[in-house]
């Protein structure tokens, strides 16, 4: 995606991305002085929100763990050359998998319908990317616009099965009944209370670890495998993978599954982790938020980690910011989002002549 | 026939946005530029439109700022994807988040009304407009869903038809799908390929701005949060499923709205042979219908073809 720079390898890999994040900040920044408020102490409001004690640190990282999720999912097809923007309806139909599975079997033991509701999320997620995937690769239509079609069919779908079919009898609202305890994955507190060691409920769980042990196998596969090899190189170069002999439409459709069931693990983590029950649009947009995490993490593991902990800081944070200022509402987090995407993801080459020109100056001496 | 007028009337009220948001993203597809940001572009314009419109309580004054704002948002896009050469997708993406994001939260501040702005006067607003005969024309299905509209309907049907005049028949209109299918040549030829391509986005924004400033004045008549709800999209699909073609882009409109003008109807009633269809099924027809398009399944439809390729001139 990104195009040769001039630049030495670290000022590319950190320096710009912070510049870019630093430029997003700075337009929020501009927009929260337009409506009266301060800036900097909605700054410092916000990181003491993530950060500043116990259960938003919890929180933190709860929602971190959905964004590794989204995001490893965006930067799978990224990888193929394909930009999946249907993260959020991936995951609203890997929600209805996990939801299946538990409302079916979850009178048996936890060991026997959590695996199940795992790889169910992944068949789910898998499948309704796959459609998209195919049609890519063997009908030619784009990936882009299918997608976005296939999150209106999610949400179309599932807002018929919540209200007609799965809502729970005698309710009112639009979601299922809760899913029975022994599939619920365990919180983080309460391992940690088996541990003897006293920590703060939050729904941080342990799809933490899952994640954690996702980005590592994420890097393995994509750089360490002779199938990352090829995806790498469809994505980089159709045309040469094609004459080297890769099966350029073999790897666009598994690239598409894979994409899918990542994001698909994310539904584990809000529903088995948190809500232990479907509601409707439970995705909330962490697909979307999703394609910022993979912009900004440069699509490598390790960045994907750190900028989902600031997507996760960023909502948590946000969250409690408009506790205390009730003018700065989520909205303003969903603003911020979207200066990110845009000068990490459209305007990555707004700070790149000026660096060059800055680094060349420098050589020069 | 009352029931078919009152479809007809209903389909053409919804279209209307429709029509006008997918002529925008003609203009900006048939030059080469992407455009997911058709939403983001509505949804400004709708929300400078409750603004201004409810300030200065006139309805003119709400449609120029509904249009304002819809540039403003379509120039960023093209600084973005002409000036800086960046992803136009991923351009898009960013500017409909942007836009859903900070217009709840100006509205908020500025009216505190919790994400929307206060209702408009009827003297704010676009009514439909009274002819001669007016409660003929009231009592009588046929002729209201004719003429019973608000101006910005007939401006719609205007603009359809100067649009695929510009596009096919002016020397703008040739520059237009030049530089969309080969910029190179175009430039070679001594066209201004950014200045086209600006140009293009300009109109978007304008097209989109009208379609934004509809919702607000002659539909609800205040601004709700996120109140395009994937409008912008829906437009984007039928300018596919029109296969870039003006006339075919409106038909794709109609259609959509009519499924939806149908939906509505058809609540809760059962159809002879297939029974009562969930109101779901009926919503997702027009994305169904994209897809299926995409596929080639009915007929190719075959994008400009430089469409998403950032124009650097060659040396």
């Amino acid at each position: 995606m990104s195009q040769p720079s001039n630049l030495p390898r670290w000022a590319t890999l950190w320096l710009m991305p912070v510049l870019n994040l630093f430029a997003a900040l700075l337009v929020s920044g501009l927009v929260i002085t337009l409506i009266g408020e301060d800036p900097v102490e909605c700054l410092q409001l916000m990181i003491n929100g993530a950060f500043g004690y116990p259960e938003g640190i919890g929180y933190t990282l709860f929602y971190t763990t959905s964004f590794i999720f989204t995001g490893l999912a965006v930067a799978a097809a990224f990888h193929a050359g394909l930009f999946n923007i249907g993260g959020e309806g991936q995951m609203y139909l890997a929600g209805l998998g996990v939801t299946l599975v538990c409302l079916g079997l979850d009178f048996l033991p936890g060991w026997v319908v959590i695996p199940l509701a795992l790889l169910a999320s992944m068949v789910f997620g898998a499948a309704w990317a796959f459609i998209p995937g195919y049609l890519q690769a063997k009908r030619g239509s784009h990936i882009v616009v299918t997608t976005i079609m296939f999150n209106f069919i999610a949400s179309a779908l599932m807002t018929w099965l919540l209200v007609d079919k799965l809502i729970m009898p005698g309710s009112q609202t639009p979601a299922t009944r809760l899913f029975a305890e022994s599939a619920w994955i365990p919180m983080l507190h309460e391992l940690a209370a088996n541990l003897g060691i006293e920590l703060p409920q939050t729904p941080l769980n342990a799809t933490f670890f899952l994640a954690l042990i996702s980005l590592v196998v994420f890097y393995l596969m994509v750089w360490r495998s002779r199938w990352g090899y090829t995806l790498r190189t469809v994505g980089l170069n159709e045309k040469a993978a094609r004459y080297a002999g890769m099966p350029v439409s073999k790897v666009i459709i598994v690239a598409m599954c894979f994409s899918g069931a990542l994001a698909g693990l994310a539904a584990v983590n809000e529903l088995l982790g948190s809500t232990h029950r479907m509601n409707l649009a439970f995705t909330n947009g962490i697909g979307f938020v999703g394609i910022a995490v993979a912009l900004m993490g440069r699509n490598h593991p390790f960045g994907i980690l750190l900028s989902a902990l600031l997507f996760g800081a960023l909502t948590q944070g946000g969250l409690d910011l408009s506790f205390e200022r009730p003018a700065i509402t989520h909205e303003m987090i969903i603003l911020t989002q979207g200066l990110i995407i845009l000068f990490c993801g459209a305007l990555e080459n707004l700070f790149q002549t000026p660096l060059a020109l800055a680094f060349k100056q420098m050589t020069k001496r | 026939m009352d029931s078919f007028f009152s479809v007809l009337d209903a389909t053409i009220r919804v279209a209307t946005p429709l029509v006008l948001a997918a002529l925008a993203g003609l203009f900006s597809e048939r030059s080469g530029i992407v455009d997911l940001a058709l939403e983001g572009k509505m949804l400004a314009a709708a929300f400078a439109a409750a603004c201004v419109a409810y300030m200065m309580q006139s309805p003119w004054a709400g449609l120029a700022a509904g249009m304002a704002a819809g540039v403003m948002v379509a120039l960023l896009h093209g600084i973005v994807s002409i000036g800086y050469n960046g992803n136009q997708l991923i351009s898009g993406v960013a500017l409909n988040m942007m836009v859903s994001g900070l217009t709840p939260v100006l509205a908020l501040a500025w009216f505190q009304q919790g994400g929307r702005t206060p209702t408009l006067d009827d003297a704010a607003r676009f009514r439909s407009i009274e002819l001669p005969f007016a409660d003929a024309i009231a009592a009588s299905a046929p002729l209201k869903a004719l003429f019973g509209h608000n101006i910005l309907v007939y401006l719609a049907v205007l603009v359809i038809v100067v649009v695929s005049w510009v596009v096919y028949k002016s020397r703008f209109g040739l520059r237009l799908r030049a530089v969309g299918e080969n910029p190179h040549a175009a430039d070679a030829a001594g066209i201004n390929v950014k200045l086209v391509r600006y140009l293009a986005q300009s109109i978007s924004g304008a097209l989109c701005g009208v379609a934004g400033a509809y919702l607000v004045l002659a539909q609800t008549g205040a601004f709700i949060q996120d109140m395009t709800a994937g409008k912008g999209y829906l437009a984007l699909a039928a300018l596919i499923f029109g296969k870039w073609r003006p006339w075919a882009a409106v038909s794709g409109c109609l259609l959509f709205a009519f499924t939806d003008a149908i939906q509505i109807r058809l609540q809760g009633s059962a159809l002879p042979l297939i029974g009562s269809i969930p109101d779901a099924f009926i919503q997702a027809i027009p994305y169904v219908l994209t897809v299926v398009l995409l596929a080639g399944f009915m007929g190719k439809a075959v994008a400009p073809k430089a469409i998403g390729v950032p124009f650097v001139k060659s040396r």
